[in-house]
């Protein structure tokens, strides 16, 4: 996604003298290549998130379009107030990239981990977040970042993610995308999440089960009528995301349906469990040791087809 | 007497009767920045109420927004609003809030009122002035307690590595912070070591004294090829002497009495309780 996100950048900052890459001394190597083309719409601003997010909004009052790029959990948590009140109380048209979303620099620990950035910032007026699933997607949210007028958050897994679609595709921005059809139980997922429920969802079919699966590259705003149409349809919502299952995807998606007056579909929600990302390892060690991995996302979706609750999900 | 000292004593009553009619405000705080928004706004900075947005206007960012009330009043008597909306201060449906809304009151460049954003934010305006070459300036009022948030410290380090020889930094060292002195708190001295430091072209002022100001306010640039921090050392609560340097009308209305002295210290009409 990282490589996606810079090519997409490298196009927009020759197409328009405005565009800025702000980096909080994080990825300077992937970025040789768009800083030798375009030095002066490169700043590095030091091991400083806060100075990062609040220049941007100074300078995108002055009609610059910065893009402030870093880990995600340095610039979501410790910006935050920036964020809040320079970039969106403002509405100033300043990009925010995290990278590193969900567990993925999962060795690193949980201080590296981004798994609440979503219920975090999805609370802020004005803001749009992108959750992409892969490469191509990250191009597709990238450009429309850059086409709106006003406070985006592209939240981003790291480079190596592979692909979900296998080709470009009708992308609308709010607008979710159904990647496998199925009437049994809909799936949805988001971001990195995104690759370990279609790995469950096309095994499921091979077992019979067909499972919708449904990729939110849009958090906010959020897909009301995907959500309502799969609940409808399927009576059955799976959601799997590599957050806190407090306030993220799982939340916005639980809002809907209150509020749509389907609260009583069958409705569960995958993710940490009101805790940090457990143990050290590789990426899927952690989906193993947390619960996330495709045997889980299978299981947990068959006893909800089978009507029957598995421990630890209730 | 200064035109421009006649101009700052009637903005010091304008925003003594706004809070007061108002219901409340930081009173002390927007009182010691009166001379220096004084003369900023009516001899130095390049700003059109007839083109409040237009691209090579000086910028002036109150980072301690707590003051807000002080550049309302100086805005009104710059001419970018009626000067009679300063009696809707604090009311329903008035724009003039506790602190400053740039989506709302004209003139305004930036939403502040928690501390340690406006400096920053200023940053980034002076950094796309270098990059468009534009000729305009950019002024920020910090507070000395403000400067106790690491965002300034992080502005004060990225300025001077990009040169921004355009952005200008009051340090309003009135000495105290909401609770009491900084050097009960957190000292804050040796201040301007500390800025130097930093690699600031740094000078002092009597923060008050209208020629000192207009004499630093005037050198383009301060000092080339280095961003300036201007400490101006002010009495908190200037202009009322129950007021001064009392750390507990940080956030305080005076009572009838009190209301009676203040009135006859800044010159006001003080009838029924009501100050004109």
């Amino acid at each position: 996604m990282r490589n996606a996100y810079l090519q997409a950048m490298h196009e927009l900052a020759g197409r328009d003298r405005n565009i800025l890459a702000l980096i909080s001394d994080n990825g300077a190597v992937v970025y040789d290549k768009y800083r030798s083309a375009y030095p002066e719409q490169y700043f590095n601003m030091g091991i400083s998130e806060q100075n990062m997010v609040s220049a941007a909004a100074g300078l995108a009052s002055c009609g610059k379009i910065p893009f402030a790029y870093t880990i995600s959990n340095f610039l979501v948590y410790r910006a935050f107030e920036q964020i809040r009140n320079d970039v969106c109380l403002q509405k100033m048209n300043v990009k925010l990239v995290g990278i590193g979303v969900g567990f993925v620099y999962s060795n690193l620990g949980p201080t590296h981990h981004g798994t609440e950035d979503i219920a975090v910032l999805r609370c802020l007026p004005h803001m749009t977040i992108f959750s992409p699933a892969d490469p191509l997607e990250t191009r597709n949210v990238t450009l429309a970042a850059a086409a709106i007028n006003g406070p985006v958050y592209i939240r981003l897994a790291t480079g190596g993610s592979p692909a979900i679609y296998e080709k470009d595709y009708d992308f609308v921005v709010g607008k979710a995308v159904v990647l496998r059809p199925g009437s049994d139980i809909t799936v949805m997922s988001t971001g990195s999440g995104v690759h370990e429920a279609l790995q469950a969802v096309q095994e499921l079919a091979a077992q019979g089960i067909a499972a919708r699966l449904v990729n939110f590259h849009t958090i906010k705003p959020i897909d009301r009528e995907a959500i309502v149409r799969a609940a409808r349809e399927t009576g059955k919502v799976l959601v799997v995301e590599e957050q806190n299952t407090s306030g993220g995807l799982a939340g916005a998606v639980a809002e809907v349906l209150m509020e749509e007056g389907m609260g009583g579909i069958k409705f569960r929600r995958m993710g940490l469990k009101d805790s940090f990302a457990q143990g050290y390892g590789s990426y899927h060690d952690l989906q193993e040791m947390n619960g996330l991995s495709r045997r889980y996302i299978m299981e947990a979706a068959k006893s909800m087809v089978a009507d029957t609750v598995p421990e630890g999900l209730s | 007497m200064d035109n421009l000292a006649l101009k700052a004593q009637q903005i010091r009553k304008d925003i003594f009767k706004t809070i007061c009619n108002g219901g409340g405000g930081h009173t002390p705080s927007a009182l010691s920045i009166v001379e220096i928004l004084t003369v900023l706004y009516f001899e130095i900075l390049n700003v059109d109420p007839k083109a409040p947005r237009h691209p090579d206007r000086d910028r002036f960012v109150l980072s301690k927004g707590h003051a807000g009330v002080a550049l309302y009043a100086v805005l009104a008597e710059k001419g970018f609003f009626d000067k009679a909306l300063l009696g809707t201060f604090g009311k329903p449906g008035t724009m003039l809030g506790g602190h400053p809304d740039m989506h709302k009151v004209p003139g305004v460049e930036a939403s502040t009122g928690a501390l340690g954003h406006g400096f920053p934010f200023s940053v980034g305006l002076a950094l796309a002035g270098k990059m468009d070459k534009r000729p305009y300036r950019v002024f920020t009022i910090v507070g000395d307690g403000e400067c106790q948030e690491g965002s300034i410290w992080e502005a004060a380090l990225f300025a001077p590595k990009h040169g921004l020889d355009n952005l200008v930094c009051i340090v309003d060292h009135n000495k105290f912070q909401a609770m009491d002195h900084l050097d009960e708190i957190i000292p804050m001295a040796p201040f301007a070591d500390k800025w130097k430091a930093f690699g600031w072209a740094v000078h002092e002022v009597d923060g008050h004294d209208i020629p000192a100001l207009r004499d630093i306010f005037s050198r383009r640039p301060i000092a080339p090829g280095k961003p300036a921090v201007i400490i101006a050392h002010t009495v908190k609560g200037k202009g009322i002497s129950f007021m001064e340097n009392v750390p507990i009308w940080h956030y305080r209305m005076p009572g009838p009495k009190e209301l009676e002295t203040a009135a006859a210290e800044l010159g006001l009409v003080l009838n029924n309780g009501v100050l004109s």
